[in-house]
């Protein structure tokens, strides 16, 4: 199913003359009512009028979290504060959250982008969607909300946490669809294995899951002990929350909305645009949106695009798998891990849970580097040599991802905290003393 | 006659073996025999329980990894060369032993000592044959 036909599988031609003229207006309203914007551009010394085909956007300064921290709390909104009826923020990794301004008519485009990626999931009217995305600043749980009330569906506001409840809202509402981040699908998944519910029991068709990154290899495990189909969905605060993006049945990338989020991959360190297949930085524009509009705004997340034809039927841009974000990404003795590739080697052993943690830390001024892992509950061990012979293979597998070396110690099964949000999966001291 | 070893996994950090053992405490399980072989990061006990599915299944719940698999215990004369007949039997028969520890308790005032061969069943047969007593866990218990 498909929400908006008209948009969803335009033609090439139709979707970037829409995107050429929301462009233009968009421009010329951030350049009217940002200042911070509007200098950046004279700086550039470039003007509204300058912009005349797509192509041109690379003429436009950068917008970074930088800028939305220089101009804290309001200071890059560009409705009047008579119309901003909402906001919502994400934490900055630097202290102060990031803040972002909604007018009806953003709420609108945000319920009009996660409808879209709902419908994708297989839910209409008839669906009951329980949302278990943690509600408030967050954007997750309203932002999914806002998408299922939108297509008419039943919402449950469950926010996160409280496994139980969670699985008896499930079994006796017979939810259809589940919203929540992967890590917290997962703990559900164990939830129910824990309590004997065959997941088959359940009326579950489709579970949206996003808000940090993920593996092919936990996907597989989130189906399996959910038994249902998982779709990646993408957003981020500073652009509308999640919506931007949504995966298909085909299983290939994320369809971006683009007629409301034009996508740029560039190198992160050229800041150079770069060519549809090529991994690079996503950066984003906003076509339409009033109250914290955003012009090239560097998410600091790492894919490339795909623009071939869909074999779903929506023509629209799709996105690669997030491979990792620039700010996540751990150098190790020089060399650049991300936690994602981690968890991809580990999803890869049946022996181990997709549960992990690493530690990096500092002594005698060379970083050490841990990992543990769990052993998966069931597995038969009498023999020091088997759980030598696994740490060996699993050393060897991690090796040729990463390039470097690292002590991988193994726990009981469910040793490992589990999460109700976003997994916290690295702890670096080395930072502690750097400050 | 074969005897369920129990396997457990446990990490090498203090107070986790006596987690273990807390649990089977409370759960009335008496240890008749029990090992540990240790690397510098975790162990894998070993044990000998009256009823080890039951035993095993309470450790899986507690989030232990816990397992079963055949061992034999053999009674032998508490004086010297007697467990050297008992290896003998079987190397003479072409079976290895992979490990070997002794009981806690001792079973009518001789020495049993749990054996791991690469061949349970062929062990039970070779040392049968041999006239050396095999000891059950009702033996342990009586």
């Amino acid at each position: 199913m498909i929400w908006n036909k008209e948009m969803e599988c335009a033609d090439r031609e139709t979707m970037r003359s829409l995107q050429l003229e929301k462009l233009q207006k968009t421009v010329k309203y951030e350049y009217e009512n940002v200042a911070p914007y509007r200098k950046k551009m004279d700086d550039a010394g470039v003007k509204p009028e300058d912009i005349k085909t797509l192509e041109d956007i690379r003429k436009l300064p950068f917008t970074t979290k930088e800028d939305l921290a220089a101009n804290y709390p309001t200071g890059l909104f560009a409705a009047k504060k008579e119309d901003i009826i909402r906001v919502h923020a994400s934490s900055g990794t630097t202290g102060k959250p990031k803040i972002a301004g909604y007018t009806q008519n953003d709420l609108d485009i945000w319920g009009e982008c996660v409808a879209r990626a709902l419908t994708c999931a297989g839910q209409d009217k008839n669906s009951v969607i329980q949302v278990a995305y943690g509600y408030g600043l967050f954007t997750g749980g309203l932002g999914a909300h806002i998408g299922a009330e939108t297509i008419g569906a039943t919402v449950i506001p469950m926010s996160s946490g409280n496994t139980k409840k969670q699985i008896m809202f499930m079994q006796d509402m017979k939810s259809t669809a589940f919203c929540c981040t992967p890590s917290y699908a997962l703990t559900v998944a164990e939830g129910l294995a824990k309590a004997g519910v065959d997941p088959k029991d359940l009326s579950l068709q489709a579970g949206v899951f996003g808000a940090e990154p993920w593996t092919e290899g936990m996907k597989e495990n989130i189906e399996k002990g959910l038994g249902i189909k998982a779709y990646d969905i993408y957003g981020l605060t500073e652009i509308i929350g999640p919506g931007v993006s949504i995966s298909c049945d085909e299983n290939n990338g994320m369809h971006i909305q683009e007629d409301y989020f034009y996508p740029e991959i560039i190198d992160p360190e050229t800041l150079e645009p770069l060519p549809d297949g090529e991994i690079g930085e996503l950066v984003f524009t906003t076509l339409g949106k009033e109250g914290f509009p955003m012009i090239r705004y560097r998410t600091r997340d790492l894919c490339y695009l795909m623009r071939e034809k869909c074999a779903c039927g929506r023509t629209t841009v799709r996105m690669g798998k997030i491979l990792g974000r620039t700010d996540d990404m751990l150098i190790i003795r020089g060399v650049n891990v991300f936690p994602s590739q981690i968890e991809e080697v580990i999803s890869r052993f049946s022996e181990l849970t997709i549960n992990y943690m690493i530690y990096v830390g500092r002594e005698n001024n060379k970083d050490t580097f841990d990992l543990e892992v769990e052993l998966a509950p069931g597995l038969e061990i009498d023999d020091i040599a088997f759980v030598e012979n696994l740490r060996s293979r699993v050393d060897r597998a991690l090796r040729d991802m990463l390039g470097i070396g690292c002590k991988v110690k193994f726990l009981n099964a469910d040793t490992l905290p589990r999460s109700e949000g976003k997994a916290v999966r690295v702890k670096d001291t080395r930072k502690l003393h750097e400050k | 006659m074969l005897i369920k070893q129990m396997s457990v996994f446990v990490e090498n950090t203090t107070g986790r073996l006596g987690k273990l053992t807390g649990i089977l405490a409370d759960a009335g399980v008496d240890i008749i025999a029990c090992t540990i072989a240790e690397t510098t990061d975790f162990g894998i006990l070993r044990c000998i329980v009256p009823d080890p599915q039951t035993a095993t299944d309470l450790l899986k719940k507690n989030g232990f990894t816990a397992s079963l698999s055949n061992v034999i215990a053999v009674s032998i004369e508490d004086k010297v060369g007697g467990f050297n007949h008992v290896l003998q039997y079987l190397s003479e028969a072409q079976v290895g032993v992979k490990y070997v520890y002794s009981t806690v308790k001792n079973a009518g005032g001789k020495a049993v000592i749990v054996m791991k061969p690469d061949d349970p069943e062929k062990a039970v047969g070779v040392l049968t044959t041999k006239g050396v007593q095999l000891v059950s866990i009702e033996d342990f218990m009586a």
